[in-house]
């Protein structure tokens, strides 16, 4: 009853007094464990967690803003005496108009990519919702496999797609009469690009949202649908006035999430584009990593990570509030 | 009458499932389909869905590039030890964090949730800049350690739960018995865990065998440290035009993932994706 009990109790009555002063021995250790060293166990079970955490995320942060108040150059990465100049770099960078594009370009590429995730994934969920079984299982499997696939092996394929001499997509386009698609150079052209990087990001990310919005559909009740029905509802108004309340909750999570990994489209843009042709499919990312480790101007790569870190944050602030409304109790 | 009436109107929603099976599929089955066609086929005006004679030439010689048993042996040993490394930590974390009351608990769930989300694409710079500060350009456990903390926040976030949702009265009655409450915790909680650790380790190890950016940034030099991905990456800088032999390595590549995935596939669907999206 008392080891039930421990753990609500603060600080355990060490003396008891049915025990005598423990003797040497195994006995004496299993004790120990549990009292008086006791309230030590969880810091030193959360100091590897901890530790990772302020070396490997706290100390690169910290870096990144140190560095972006600093004149860093390949000089100073090899001698090592960066001196401090203020908000230079920001300002440098605020004033460029490349700057400005490669922001606005981010809006862009994030605003399309996600409105086409969330309407693609809500149809395909409602769909997957109103299947049969078997039906289902189809769907469902490959979703998965599309979700399984690693990037960087989707992007391959994706490039041999849209290959313009023998990807199937020109050559199909092509053979339905579309006879200006004849060898179409798709990564030559900006607006093409774009589009292509457009596509395979939404392909890759459907999946987790269709199948996250589908088992948030799975939480409602059915009895509301019917009383709708009885009511004469149509399709259109029951989603809008029944089922999509219910999936809010999840749909902003999955949308906030997706706002998120837009900037990881990085490692799709870096192996397809590296950001070109010209500029046509550079982000922050792309720009911030191009700026440090093509130009060598680290100062200005890190003052343009931090602007990324600051749009992040924004969209995380949103993201947590609805992750704690949806589950108070989780912390 | 009526049966032939309900299946027309649901003739679009038959429509709609179809079509988002072959658009998910196509891809995929392209990859393979092309990593087994001759060159002849593949450089065809007309490309036919189904190839007509099959070969093996491009896996050989996608296997018969130079490193490849390297890069793959890197790949596996950094995988493996970042997701072994993130399980040990993340065990000992998320059992203080479901079974211990202790002061600053709260703050430290919370900061595993802002790792969750960290933001692995603007922390390049730094991360090079430190490692060749210190030395640690070139060399896979670097990789191994940043792996290991982009798959540890979401490792204790799930094992959280599953060490939760075991009932801790279990553990009590062993310790009652005389075991050591970590005695209790390995014969009673551990095997109970088995799930949790299954689906965790699963994810660390997608995420690990994928991971390209930091495998393309930090290994530089020493090529003989580069994994997979990087390798795939620069396919085609190798071959050139061989689009077979790119999807014969395309294949190899992905092949691990999509077989994991597929055995797992109802984890996957069900609680996982739940999981994923509560943090």
């Amino acid at each position: 009853m008392s080891v039930i009990r421990e753990r609500d109790v603060p600080r355990p009555l060490f003396p008891r007094p049915a025990r005598p002063p423990a003797p040497p021995g195994p006995d004496t250790e299993r004790r120990g464990w549990r009292h008086s060293p006791g309230r030590a166990w969880p810091y030193l079970l959360v100091a590897p967690t901890v530790l990772g955490m302020l070396y490997l995320l706290v100390y690169p942060l910290v870096r990144t803003v140190l560095i972006s108040l600093q004149d860093f150059r390949l000089r100073q990465l090899i001698r090592g005496d960066a001196r401090f100049v203020g908000l230079r770099n920001y300002e440098t960078l605020l004033t460029d108009g490349r700057f400005w594009q490669v922001v606005r370009r981010t809006f862009l590429f994030m605003a399309v990519n996600v409105v086409l995730i969330m309407l693609l994934a809500t149809l395909v969920a409602l769909v997957i919702e109103r299947l049969g079984r078997r039906g289902r299982t189809a769907v469902l499997s490959a979703l998965v496999l599309a979700w399984a696939m690693p990037v960087i092996a989707a992007t391959t394929v994706f490039q041999w797609l849209f290959h313009s001499e023998f990807g199937i997509v020109n050559q199909t386009l092509t053979a339905l009469g579309f006879e200006s698609f004849d060898r179409y150079p798709w990564f030559a052209h900006g607006p093409a690009a774009f589009a292509i990087l457009v596509v395979l990001i939404v392909w890759q990310s459907v999946p987790f949202a269709a199948v996250t919005l589908y088992s948030a559909l799975t939480t409602v009740p059915p009895e509301l649908y019917e009383s709708a029905r009885i009511d004469g509802a149509t399709a259109g108004r029951i989603f809008r006035a029944v089922t999509f309340p219910m999936i809010r909750p999840i749909f902003m999570l999955v949308l906030s999430l997706e706002v998120i990994w837009t900037f990881k489209a990085f490692v799709q843009i870096w192996v397809m584009t590296n950001g070109g042709p010209g500029d046509a499919t550079t982000i922050l990312p792309v720009y911030a990593v191009q700026t440090a480790l093509s130009s060598q101007r680290y100062d200005l790569g890190s003052a343009a990570s931090m602007v990324t870190v600051v749009m992040m944050a924004g969209v995380l602030v949103l993201y947590f509030r609805q992750m704690f409304r949806q589950e108070g109790e989780a912390l | 009458m009526s049966a032939v009436r309900s299946r027309l109107r649901r003739l679009p929603l038959h429509a709609a499932a179809g079509a988002t099976i072959v658009v998910c599929l196509f891809p995929v089955y392209w990859m393979v389909a092309t990593a087994f066609r001759p060159n002849r086929d593949i450089q065809s005006a007309d490309p036919r869905p189904l190839p007509r004679t099959w070969t093996l030439d491009h896996f050989r010689t996608a296997v018969g590039t130079e490193g490849f048993g390297v890069f793959w042996r890197n790949s596996v040993l950094v995988t493996l030890g970042a997701v072994l490394l993130a399980l040990i930590v993340a065990l000992g974390a998320s059992y203080a964090v479901a079974r211990m009351r202790w002061r600053g608990r709260r703050a430290f769930v919370l900061m595993v949730f802002i790792a969750q989300m960290a933001p692995w694409e603007a922390l390049i710079i730094p991360i090079y800049i430190i490692s060749r500060d210190t030395g640690m350009l070139d060399r896979l456990p670097t990789l191994t350690l940043i792996y290991f903390m982009m798959t540890l926040p979401f490792t204790i976030v799930v094992l959280r739960g599953f060490i939760a949702a075991i009932p801790a009265e279990l553990e009590e009655a062993a310790q009652v018995d005389g075991c050591t409450r970590a005695g209790a915790f390995r014969h009673i909680a551990f095997p109970l865990l088995a799930p949790g650790l299954m689906a965790t380790s699963l994810f660390g190890y997608i995420t690990a065998w994928n991971e390209f950016t930091y495998a393309n940034f930090l290994i530089i030099k020493h090529q003989d440290s580069r994994t997979l991905p990087v390798w795939l990456s620069s396919f085609q800088n190798v071959f050139g035009t061989d689009w077979g032999a790119t999807m014969a390595a395309s294949t190899l590549f992905a092949l691990p993932a999509l077989a994991v995935f597929l055995l797992l596939q109802r984890h996957v669907t069900t609680g996982f994706a739940a999981g994923a999206v509560k943090g």
